[in-house]
């Protein structure tokens, strides 16, 4: 083997341990804010270190430049936060409990006076009616 | 040599897809449910990436590309679809 490929092989193996953590997390962590929070990460640089083992590969070896890769990488940089920050959004929205030994839920005063809001705003609407 | 242990770390990345399905047949709540479908969207990127190592081949870099737009759309879609919110804001 040469240089080049132990570097690819390294790569690579990083990007198993990196996707075998992501589903470990998956998996073991208790609910579904902690969950992201494991996943979100790992899984991204699982992603960004398997496309540069192959983007290497294919310049080192075959002398064929696949540019599209490192566009998968951008990519994935780009569109995976949003999609965590969505998912755990609609959850918390609706309603998803957070896990019982969680010590702090700062986001359920904001929701909380959100709906305060709104109800007062329909009890003038009832009362402007009559 | 080369060959063998990519063969052998596509294994790995399956296990991992293997506990991110247990999670999508057992989780309690439907967003654990599109978290863990993202999740296994990526890992199937990283599995077609290293698929190309192995076999030689750059004949799926567009399949990467489609599956990579193909989750991250359909976790938005399917979130938005719990909150019960226009995918498409009209007017």
């Amino acid at each position: 083997m040469s240089a080049i490929e132990w570097v690819i092989v390294v790569l690579v193996v990083l990007c198993a341990f990196f996707s075998l953590l992501a589903g470990l997390g998956m998996l073991r962590l208790p609910d579904v804010y902690s969950r992201l929070h494991a996943t979100g990460k790992s899984s991204v640089l699982g992603v960004v270190l398997a496309m540069m083992a192959s983007f290497l590969y294919f310049t080192a070896e075959r002398d064929v430049e696949v540019w599209k890769l490192l566009l998968v990488i951008l990519f994935v940089l780009m569109t995976t936060p949003v999609a965590a920050l969505i998912i755990s959004r609609s959850g918390y929205r609706t309603g998803t409990p957070l896990h019982p030994s969680s010590v702090s839920d700062e986001l359920k005063p904001y929701y909380e006076s959100l709906e305060a809001a709104a109800s007062k705003e329909k009890n003038r609407e009832d009362q402007m009616t009559k | 040599m080369f060959n063998t242990i990519l063969s052998w770390l596509l294994v790995i990345i399956v296990i991992a897809s293997l506990l991110c399905s247990v999670r999508v047949v057992i989780g309690p709540t439907i967003p654990d449910r599109i978290a863990a479908l993202d999740t296994l969207g990526l890992q199937l990127i990283s599995f077609t990436g290293i698929l190309m190592i192995v076999q030689d081949t750059v004949a799926y870099t567009e399949i990467i590309l489609v599956v990579g737009l193909l989750a991250f759309a359909g976790s938005v879609a399917l979130s938005l679809f719990l909150e019960r919110r226009n995918l498409f804001e009209r007017d």
